[in-house]
């Protein structure tokens, strides 16, 4: 007694889930996740190689010139461990953001992009006109081009019309872990575009990128809730098993909900 | 009175002194960074790699050295 001989909660993989497809590349893994904000370098790796994840975003800026050290990211993220996805964070129009791809794609690492151009400086929300404009030029220059876009139906299909390679609407605001405001939206805009749907901005715990994941998206992206938790690497940990089980839990097909109670139990033979 | 073996150019946001006849490469190489690792825009131009050492800073030009931090 005391010992037990039987492995709780065997990871026994049901095997109903491929890999997530986006342009020519496969994904093992659901989830995105961002490098900013950690405590320290160290647990910056640490933490992505917790959650599992395939792709990692990085952003552009100028070098520090008056620091000794460098801070560039790539002393301490091998690029041959993670696919970088460089984002246009900080940009506010459309021009700003094609020159920070070009930036981008001038580092020679690949040719793909998290287009963002932000609308509004208190909630960040992307300003959905020039992310299109900016969208249409990056696809004519041959970026692959994943869009961070508001939960809004129409913008979702123009961004795939103009061929962006993923939609990416936000769940809430960047930075603000308020989780999906807005799940029925997110739920049409899958339902309605054909290219991969990734909830990206907003997450806040694990339960949102599980419900997020439940939605039926293909992928969730996030930075902040991991980044800036107490333990980054414990919460990268819950982040992959919450994205994991949210995508489990859809293609599982759930219950129908019902307001009232319904026995689980044989009503029949009851004792008199 | 600037020294006559240099030039000013505007780097990163900041007015420098930097010995003059330099190319693209040795400004890099200059603020111990590797080319390998930075992309360079110099008035507004992105460089490939394979021109930065083909290419001379020269008196007024607008660098932009940049290279990937972390983000979301």
């Amino acid at each position: 007694m005391g010992t037990s001989e039987v492995a709780v909660g065997s990871a026994v993989d049901p095997g109903i889930d491929g890999p997530l497809r986006i342009a020519d590349q496969e994904f093992d893994s659901r989830l995105f996740v961002g490098t900013g904000k950690y405590p320290d370098n160290e647990t910056m790796v640490e933490a992505i190689r917790a959650s599992g994840t395939a792709m990692v975003t990085v952003a552009v800026r100028r070098v520090d010139l008056d620091r000794t050290q460098s801070e560039g990211i790539l002393f301490h993220l091998d690029p041959e461990e993670f696919f970088l996805l460089p984002n246009t964070a900080g940009c506010y129009t459309a021009e700003d953001a094609i020159r920070y791809a070009r930036l981008a794609r001038a580092a020679g690492f690949n040719e793909w992009l998290k287009l963002e151009v932000i609308g509004d400086e208190t909630t960040l929300v992307p300003d959905t006109q020039a992310t299109l404009e900016a969208a249409q030029t990056l696809v004519a220059e041959g970026f692959n081009v994943m869009a961070y876009t508001n939960d809004d139906l129409v913008t979702a299909l123009r961004l795939e019309d103009a061929g962006c390679v993923a939609v990416m609407p936000l769940a809430s605001p960047i930075g603000s872990g308020l989780g999906i405001v807005n799940p029925y939206f997110i739920r049409e805009i899958k339902r309605r575009c054909e290219v991969p749907i990734i909830v990206d901005a907003g997450v806040g715990t694990a339960s949102d990128a599980c419900v997020a994941m439940e939605q039926g998206v293909d992928g969730v992206l996030m930075n902040t809730a991991i980044a800036t938790a107490d333990d980054p690497v414990a919460m990268a940990h819950a982040m992959r098993l919450a994205t994991r089980s949210g995508r489990l839990a859809y293609l599982a097909g759930r219950m129908e909900a019902r307001e009232i109670g319904i026995p689980s139990s044989p009503t029949r033979g009851m004792l008199d | 009175m600037s020294d006559p073996g240099s030039i000013q150019v505007h780097v990163n946001g900041k007015e420098r002194e930097v010995r003059s006849g330099l190319s693209v490469h040795q400004l890099v190489e200059s603020f111990d960074l590797n080319p390998q690792l930075i992309v360079v825009e110099l008035n507004r131009e992105i460089l490939t790699r394979d021109r930065f050492k083909d290419i001379q800073v020269a008196e007024g030009d607008t660098v932009e050295l940049v290279h990937f931090v972390g983000g979301g």
